[in-house]
């Protein structure tokens, strides 16, 4: 039986994380996501879990408390955001590398300079490259649910990489919403009992060397394993969804369509976004405008097929970054679509927006004016600021 | 001066603010001559409430940018300012290295023994026990001993000051700015809102200041007093001028902005390689 409550983003975090019971946590303060390891923090103190807290003094240092612990065999969750994150950078593809399934609460913020605290995507996408999967959440719920689910994908041997759950700073970690939560025992179920680690440094049976020199010999040959866990966890990704929507009733998939499949023109985006554009999809489809939406839950692995299929009707569709890649071309959501639609016979005509930087805000008027430009998108520049000052 | 800050009513802060005005101005410390760098926290916002060359950069990196600038330009005034955490925490191993490079410049940190930006989490400099909503169960790790550490690495100058008494503070900062190399200031400084352990009242009464007979030449003994701990020495604990400093190691005299190649002497070397 489910219960339905208040909670914030990072109140859902916490509460999954809970009924996750994850042998090991590291972590480090940083806003907007100190609170997921403080409320954390009591439950252990409560004994209602058996995690071992380990405060440490730096986001490196948490990270590679959490690669040392994971290849022990432990289950090991971390929080953090931004610069945070951006601490962990250098530990984040060892993880990869190791095959490590830790999963982390990250929420997303601008990175510095100049200093700021709100939403974007730029501290996440900087990390697209490290080898981790990426889910993002629209809301508290989808943050919750992505958790309980992020630890079985992490951890299927098809899979072994390391999960990133992000939701969006203040805009969803902080915001009460109205959840579901699922009984403990059927978290405790569906996850499965403790992880089963395929080598681990504490077998003393089979004793493992970790991080070893690997050069011009070998190091391209182990590489590539993460790529190919990568693309296998899709498979993985849609299996634990169907279990989960099968035993909790909510649907998952490397994509939602919202009023997409006879959409004319339609946006792209992720994150919390997607809640305030579906409200402007419903206005605009009342007035018999053929507005739609795709949001992307999974951007690692990228589902560039799945994404050229669902847009492939649409006469023209405008991507929405809520961060930079600064090469001049577009953000990275943008470049990874237009790419993925490079050899489709049938494809829309593409815009980019990108927008939102340092929690600069995005309202309904502002989307609105996105599928109004939409209607005639052949006029329109290929990448655009929205809501920037000239 | 300064009508608003993003500090609490009552806040420590507020009197080291005001030591270190007092301090440049008696020096007579042109703005424009003076750059604070800082990291992230609340100890970190001080130079936003100074006129003053500042930058702000990121949590525990202070003390890089601020070697850097003083040896881009040593007739700069430079303090690089922060909290406890971001000092001797996220930035420790700058710290360490920072005392052992030398460079001339004034490091002040905030001591409030916790966390204050992000509300309350356990520092390095965080008592036996204190417990904090991350550190439940009450710190358990010995607290960081930066007068100590910095005596061991032959800091030229290491003090400590408390936040509330201002005059002596100040003295204490002009004291600092005046003697070459890096000089450290540890202040205690009382966060009233996350810290109501190591409160005014408590640092009052855990504190003395040393005496006139009290040489702080004598390393043994700066040493000594960096070891007590149940009443915290107050002063200058260690000075010595025996160090090289980085600026005079790498002989940065001058700004470099003013420096003009020496076609002369480029050619002098070119033909000693041939
Ligand atoms: C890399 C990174 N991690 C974490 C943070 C979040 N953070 C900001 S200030 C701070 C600690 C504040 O304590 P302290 O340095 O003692 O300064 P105070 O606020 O007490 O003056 C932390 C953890 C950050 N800004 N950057
Ligand atoms: S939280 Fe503490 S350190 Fe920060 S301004 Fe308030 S009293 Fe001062």
């Amino acid at each position: 039986m489910s219960k339905v409550v208040a909670r914030t983003g990072n109140e859902a975090m916490a509460e999954a994380m809970r009924q996750i019971n994850p042998d090991v946590v590291a972590a480090y303060p940083i806003t907007p996501a100190t609170e997921i390891v403080m409320i954390f923090a009591k439950y252990v103190a409560d004994g209602l879990v058996d995690t071992n807290f380990v405060a440490v003094e730096s986001e490196h240092s948490a990270m590679s408390a959490c690669v040392g612990a994971s290849a022990t065999g432990a289950r090991v969750m971390t929080g953090t955001s931004s610069q945070g994150l951006c601490l962990m950078y250098e530990i984040l593809p060892i993880a990869a590398a190791l095959r490590l399934p830790i999963v982390m609460c990250d929420v997303n913020r601008a990175i510095s300079g100049p200093i700021n605290i709100h939403c974007d995507h730029s501290d996440t996408m900087a990390a697209r490259d490290f080898g981790w999967l990426q889910i993002f959440s629209e809301d508290s719920q989808e943050a919750y649910d992505s958790l309980i689910q992020a630890i079985r994908i992490a951890e299927d041997p098809r899979v072994h990489l390391p999960t990133m759950v992000t939701t969006d700073g203040f805009i969803i970690s902080h915001c009460l919403d109205r959840i579901e939560i699922v009984e403990d025992k059927e978290v405790k179920e569906f996850i499965g009992g403790d992880r089963k680690a395929a080598n681990s440094l504490l077998d003393v049976k089979k004793p493992v060397s970790v991080g070893l020199l690997d050069l011009q010999d070998y190091y391209f040959e182990h590489r590539l394993p993460v790529a190919e866990a990568m693309k296998n966890s899709k498979k993985v990704i849609l299996e634990v969804a169907e279990e989960f929507a099968k035993k909790f009733g909510r649907k998952y998939g490397l994509y939602e369509g919202y009023k997409l499949d006879d959409a004319e023109i339609a946006i792209v985006a992720l994150g919390s976004t997607c809640g305030t554009a579906k409200v402007v999809i419903d206005e605009l489809r009342a007035k018999g405008i053929k507005a739609g939406m795709l949001k992307i839950r999974v951007f690692r692995p990228f589902p560039a097929e799945e994404i050229a299929q669902a847009l492939a009707n649409v006469k023209a569709v405008a991507v929405l970054d809520r961060s930079d890649m600064w090469a001049g071309q577009g953000g990275q959501v943008f470049t990874e679509i237009r790419s993925a639609l490079f050899e489709a016979v049938k494809k829309p005509q593409l815009l980019n927006y990108i927008y939102g930087l340092g929690g600069r805000e995005i309202d309904q008027p502002m989307l609105r004016s996105v599928f109004t430009a939409l209607q005639s998108a052949e006029k329109q520049p290929l990448v655009q600021y929205l809501g920037v000052r000239e | 001066m300064v009508k608003e800050t993003a500090w609490c009513p009552g806040c420590g802060n507020f009197a080291i603010l005001g030591a270190l005005q007092k301090a440049l101005a008696e020096l007579e410390i042109a703005p424009q001559k003076l750059v604070i760098a800082s990291g992230i926290g609340q100890a970190a916002k001080t130079p936003h409430y100074l006129p003053c060359n500042f930058f702000n950069g990121l949590h525990g990196r202070a003390l890089p940018p601020a070697t850097a600038i003083k040896a881009a330009n040593p007739e700069l005034t430079v303090i690089a300012e922060s909290g406890d955490g971001d000092m001797y925490g996220e930035g420790g191993n700058h710290f360490i290295q920072t005392i052992r490079r030398n460079p001339d410049i004034i490091n002040i940190v905030h001591n409030n023994m916790v966390y204050g930006l992000t509300k309350g989490q356990a520092s390095p400099t965080s008592q036996y026990g204190m417990k904090t909503p991350i550190q439940v169960g009450g710190v358990f790790e010995e607290p960081f001993n930066p007068i100590v550490i910095a005596v061991a690495l032959d800091a030229p100058f290491v003090a400590r000051a408390n936040a509330a008494d201002i005059e002596q503070t100040k003295e204490i900062i002009k004291q600092a700015i005046r003697h070459p190399g890096y000089s450290l200031i540890d202040i205690f400084q009382p966060c009233i809102s996350f810290n109501k352990i190591n409160t005014f009242a408590w640092f009052k009464e855990h504190t003395y200041y040393l005496d006139a007979g009290y040489d702080p030449r004598d390393r043994q003994a700066a040493l000594a007093k960096g070891l007590e701990i149940d009443r915290f020495p107050l002063g200058v604990i260690y000075r010595q001028e025996n160090r090289e400093s980085f600026n005079s190691h790498h002989k940065l005299t001058a700004p470099l902005f003013q420096s003009k190649p020496d076609p002369a002497k480029l050619a002098a070397l070119i033909d000693s390689k041939l």
